[in-house]
């Protein structure tokens, strides 16, 4: 059996080692288009900061990993899939065969269209390229602009403080975070961030750009101010890289259209990760949702499929965790709640917490924190396992601050039931 | 043998001196907000229950990871955190559905139980044997029964 991944990210890389272990003496081949070893863009706000060197984002920090495992790594791009003849096509080496292929190529920032977003000094954060430029502009004292305090933005945020750099935020939604939490929250951030000396514009778009004295920029915006800017990067969101399958057969919307077993339409080829279209936990629905515990999920799950071992995915939570200077924030699946479901609110804005708890009966479908790291991943417990809480939804919502309890009540033998006395 | 944490909730009666023992063993200091295992209080019902990782196999922290920075230990079985690996990007904490990976904002790091490298202080520390290191097939049964028990629908109500 040969399969072939085309993608070098965790997706790629868990589906490559799950592969060995579960059809041992298979071919494995790993196609990736980056120069370096496979590595997490997840590390890159703290190579940005001098925490690590570059070999502290590899996802694997053996270099003799992968041959040990004898998966075979090339470096190149896949141009064009020929599912008729269960062939790849690349930029540099022969077509290559296989038996059972896996789509794991990710997603890639998209650009705004904004005149003037090709002029030099505009960076995304994506690559470890990206990284180094941004390492080399982003000095003590120079003035620069972030568009967009989406996730990725807000992760690159703290890194470019803690560079020192003159920081102004521009987001179009009207809190931070918007597709992560809600007004509350979100606002919560932003007074955090303009208290540590960020700039945060929200409600504003980025008009037009233009070339300014010597190498800097000028970042027009909608109120019509202007502002200079030494460098400007742009996270303003990421799109699937399902380019390349254009003409191939394969079906895909936002990301590759997938079974709840990832495989695509067409037989032996599967996809993982961002730029795979999978099952949502909490709504049923096909999405992308372009977050490393999905793409870890995704990865392992398609490779068992694709060793002919039947694995249903249940769907992925989506989650995420973000630290902006300091205040760290999380949510979960239905973080907004659901229409007629009831809510557990905790909100304190002079010292910068909240939780809030959504439910669906006595069932938590949704949470979001601001300014806790304790436990925080027993949301996720308490919103996967559907536990039924009972009673716990009338303590929680009198005290939202006792997941753990919600948690262990419900799942553990204590009290005069338990019996084992 | 593999030994794991063997928790009897009905026997803690909340002294907390596991949070003690492990704050001082991790940390060097004696502060139960520093210890990887914690008592839960029930106070409706008298109760406390102690709750720490059960370094389970599905191991969600160590696959959610993306440095690899949370490593098994093949000697005790425990997943641990490798401190100079970790970047801190918390993925972990809201990955593990027990709730038992912590950010520790002071070392910029998480942490979670190591099973002390196969000498576990809360258990040393425990004074009514509410937690034990034990062989880890005498774990656990006992507790699904009882744990079938109470999710029984008459006591659901």
């Amino acid at each position: 059996m040969k399969h072939v991944i085309v993608g070098a990210g965790p997706s790629g890389v868990i589906a490559a080692e799950t592969l060995r272990k579960v059809d041992p003496t298979s071919s494995i081949i790993m196609i990736g288009d980056e120069p370096e070893p496979p590595y997490s863009r997840m590390a890159l706000p703290y190579y940005l900061i001098d925490k690590i060197n570059e070999e502290g984002t590899y996802l694997r920090k053996s270099s003799s990993h992968f041959g040990s495992k004898d998966i075979d790594v090339i470096r190149d791009r896949v141009t064009t899939i020929d599912p008729k003849n269960k062939s790849l096509n690349l930029e540099q080496h022969d077509a290559i065969n296989y038996d059972k292929l896996l789509i794991a190529t990710g997603s890639h920032p998209i650009t705004p269209p904004i005149e003037g977003m090709d002029l030099p000094g505009i960076h995304s954060c994506w690559t470890l390229e990206d990284g180094r430029n941004i390492v080399n502009k982003a000095r003590p004292g120079s003035n620069v602009v972030l568009m967009g305090a989406g996730f990725i933005g807000c992760i690159i945020l703290e890194s470019l403080a803690l560079r020192k750099v003159n920081l102004t935020v521009i987001e179009m939604g009207d809190r931070m975070v918007p597709r992560m939490m809600d007004q509350t929250a979100g606002n919560m951030i932003k007074s955090w961030c303009q208290e540590k000396g960020v700039s945060v514009h929200t409600s504003t778009r980025v008009d037009a750009i233009e070339k300014g004295s010597g190498e800097s920029l000028k970042v027009k915006l909608d109120n019509g101010e202007v502002l200079d800017a030494d460098l400007v990067i742009s996270a303003t969101g990421v799109a699937a890289n399902i380019q390349f399958l254009d003409g191939s057969g394969l079906e895909t919307d936002e990301g590759v259209l997938v079974n709840d077993r990832l495989q695509s339409n067409i037989t032996d080829i599967y996809a993982a990760g961002d730029v795979c279209q999978g099952k949502d936990f909490s709504t049923g629905e096909y999405s992308v949702q372009a977050i490393q515990p999905t793409a870890a999920d995704h990865g392992r799950i398609a490779a068992m499929n694709m060793a002919g071992k039947d694995t249903v995915h249940q769907g992925c939570v989506n989650m995420n965790v973000l630290d902006t200077m300091g205040l760290i924030s999380s949510s979960y699946g239905l973080w907004m709640g659901i229409d007629g479901g009831e809510s557990a609110k905790l909100c304190d804005n002079d010292r910068y917490r909240y939780l809030s708890l959504s439910f669906e009966d006595d069932v938590m479908v949704g949470a979001q924190a601001v300014g806790l790291t304790q436990h925080v991943g027993v949301l996720r417990g308490l919103i996967q396992s559907k536990l039924n809480l009972g009673k716990w939804k009338d303590h929680l919502i009198k005290d939202p601050t006792r997941i753990m309890e919600a948690y262990l009540a419900n799942t553990q033998a204590i009290g005069h039931n338990a019996g084992v006395m | 043998m593999l030994r794991s944490l063997q928790i009897e909730p009905e026997k803690c009666t909340g002294c907390l001196q596991c949070e003690m023992a492990c704050s001082y063993q991790a940390e060097g200091v004696f502060n139960p907000s520093k210890s990887r295992i914690k008592i839960f209080t029930f106070h409706d019902e008298g109760r406390f229950v102690p709750y720490t990782c059960t370094q389970c196999t599905e191991a969600w922290c160590l696959h959610a990871c993306p440095v690899e920075a949370i490593v098994i230990n093949e000697a005790t079985g425990a997943k641990e955190v490798i401190d100079d690996i970790c970047v801190g990007c918390k993925v972990c904490t809201i990955a593990c559905p027990f709730g038992t990976v912590n950010y520790n904002q002071e070392t910029a790091v998480v942490q979670k139980c190591d099973l002390c490298g196969g000498d576990p202080e809360c258990a040393k520390a425990c004074p009514t044997q509410a937690i034990t290191y034990v062989d880890s097939d005498h774990t656990g049964l006992e507790r699904m029964r009882a744990h079938a028990a109470q999710n029984l629908p008459q006591d659901n109500a």
